[in-house]
């Protein structure tokens, strides 16, 4: 489960396999979250910020980046916050998680952006915020580009 | 996704525009769920009518019609909304017209809301207007597949009453309100149901408090699992139960839990994990008791409160009445505000049964509808508030960048009285 496909030590570019959450490719740099995203009360869709004081990317904007967290917490406005985000122009431009909820599915759907999920090792610690993120969502393919690399 | 031919009649735009529009939402969802079909709902509690910017632009665009379609259904065509097909209830919103002059909410949001409750009540949305729609009157029976919003509402409804819901959201319960469906995943599925981690209470977990920390405490260890709770926990009541929930899914994603012995689908600790074995318990002792009482309270430094803040989730009859009991014959700091967040149709009851007197007699308020954190308003200039419930101690900091101290009802109410927070965490032995 933990394999990552198509990665050998010659190449810094990784590839990850995983599963539609949402159809659509886009391609941008990674904000990368450890800890689960509070929606209603953790982010202001009027500025695409993270506000929750003690989450490790408190007053980080999302907006434009792929959002890679390991998945959603806290409230049911969680999908309504990132719809109000889109609404507003503040939505992050795509979104790659590790536990399946009905809030990160929900709210992927409502953002409408490429989101993948299922990946075949965990994305929240193969990607580091700023690398260069491309994900074809209908194929299920993520490839990162390192930071470093990019 | 595998649809019926009922549904497929509703996808096919059969039904009109807007069950097509509610139907396409939900195969979007069930795909990105990987669920394969939808299952039955008569049950659909959401939120349509709470105000917020982007609504306020779509009405005045195209009428509540327009905001339903975006909003609710995630639809950008413009559609006619029909009658809700099955039962639906409006959660917690902004204030109403009643707490005008008692709280700093703008008069333009209580008339867009007001607009919205004749709409949507047109349209067989009950106005319940509460976060515990489960108080007054909507109580879904054991098995009930429902489509449920409200983290606090969905956690008591699948662990205390057994009905089945996920946390859903605003456009999924929509979606449910004109189609009666929704995606048959998680909750809704014997296999998701059992337990997944073992809590043994080593501290005595006997009143609101207690149950907030425990709570809290069960949703930082199991995330958006399923803590099964055994130990030194009493028998605990209805109020207990929705902090505990409020808490679990506060700190973590809780949306079902167990008490063996308590709750309807945990007759024994066995049967909490199915046909699983029952893993090691994680214990919660003095010393992770403790741990969670300074992390609900790390966000405090001033001990000058300028606000208290009690019924979060909305308080039930006992707590009204031991609110009543705790404030009798004092009188608030002049500097200080204490709201009670109530259900609406229980402050019918308080007034009756003269409770909100006692309460507006030593200067709090009784407020319905809403609370501080859904409308967004405090008191003007509030820079520190008190609470005994651990779910606003989490949130109001983040939306009002405000101060909080987390403590019991009595330490809220002394608050109250002499306008500053002298809590502690109660001496309270290990016993095991």
């Amino acid at each position: 489960m933990t394999r990552r496909s198509a990665v050998t030590w010659r190449s810094p570019v990784v590839i990850l396999r995983g599963r539609k959450v949402v159809p659509g490719t886009v391609a941008g740099p990674a904000l990368v979250s450890h800890e689960a995203i509070s929606g209603w009360g953790g982010i202001d869709p009027a500025k695409g910020l993270i506000i929750e004081p003690r989450h490790e990317l408190f007053g980080q904007c999302f907006t434009g980046k792929i959002l890679v967290f390991p998945g959603a917490k806290g409230s049911s406005g969680w999908s309504g916050f990132f719809q109000a985000a889109r609404l507003m122009g503040t939505a992050p431009a795509g979104m790659i998680f590790t536990r399946v909820s009905t809030k990160a599915a929900l709210g992927a759907v409502v953002t409408r952006v490429p989101a993948v999920t299922d990946l075949d090792a965990d994305p929240c610690q193969v990607i580091s915020t700023g690398d260069w993120v491309h994900i074809d969502a209908d194929r299920g393919v993520v490839v990162v580009t390192p930071a470093t690399v990019a | 996704m595998r649809l019926t031919d009922e549904e497929k009649r509703m996808l096919d735009g059969i039904e009109g525009p807007a069950v097509a529009a509610a139907m396409d939402l939900l195969v979007r969802y069930g795909e990105a769920l990987d669920c394969e079909h939808l299952c039955d709902v008569r049950n659909v509690a959401g939120t349509m009518t709470q105000p917020s910017p982007v609504k306020a632009r779509l009405v005045t665009e195209g009428g509540w019609d327009k905001a339903f379609a975006v909003i609710n259904l995630d639809c950008d065509d413009d559609l006619e909304i029909p009658p809700m097909r099955v039962a639906t209830c409006q959660l917690q919103h902004g204030f109403g017209a009643d707490a005008a002059g008692d709280v700093p909410y703008p008069a333009q949001l209580i008339e867009l809301q007001g607009d919205a409750e004749a709409f949507y009540g047109r349209h067989g949305v009950n106005i319940l207007a509460t976060c515990t729609p489960y108080q007054v009157g909507n109580i879904p029976v054991r098995g009930e597949h429902c489509a449920w919003m409200e983290s606090s509402a969905v956690i008591y409804a699948n662990s205390v009453l057994g009905a089945r819901t996920n946390c859903e959201g605003t456009a999924s319960t929509g979606a449910a309100s004109l189609t009666g469906k929704v995606p048959c995943w998680g909750n809704h599925l014997d296999d998701h149901r059992y337990g997944t981690h073992l809590i043994d209470a080593g501290v005595r977990v006997d009143d609101f408090a207690e149950w907030g920390m425990l709570g809290y405490f069960a949703g930082g260890l199991a995330g958006e699992e399923r803590p099964v709770i055994t130990g030194d926990i009493g028998r605990p009541d209805l109020a207990e139960l929705k902090h505990f929930g409020a808490a679990a899914a506060t700190s973590g994603g809780v949306e079902l839990y167990h008490i063996p012995g308590i709750t309807p689908e945990a007759p024994t600790e066995a049967a909490a994990f199915g046909p699983a074995p029952v893993p090691a318990a994680v214990r919660y002792g003095a010393d992770q008791r403790r741990t969670v009482y300074e992390d609900l309270n790390s966000q405090g430094t001033s001990t000058d409160v300028d606000f208290v803040l009690l019924g979060c989730p909305h308080a039930s009859v006992d707590q009204i009445r031991q609110a009543a009991r705790a404030l009798d014959g004092r009188r608030l700091s002049p500097g200080t505000e204490l709201w009670l967040m109530v259900p609406r149709a229980l402050k019918v009851i308080a007034d009756r049964s003269g409770c909100t007197e006692i309460i507006e007699r030593a200067g709090g308020k009784v407020l319905a509808d809403s609370c501080p954190a859904m409308s967004r308003v405090a008191p003007v200039g509030t820079r520190v508030f008190a609470t005994d419930s651990a779910k606003q101690a989490h949130y109001l900091p983040a939306i009002l960048g405000i101060e909080a101290w987390f403590g019991t009802l009595g330490e809220c109410v002394d608050a109250a009285v002499t306008g500053r927070w002298s809590g502690h965490l109660r001496q309270h032995a290990d016993l095991r």
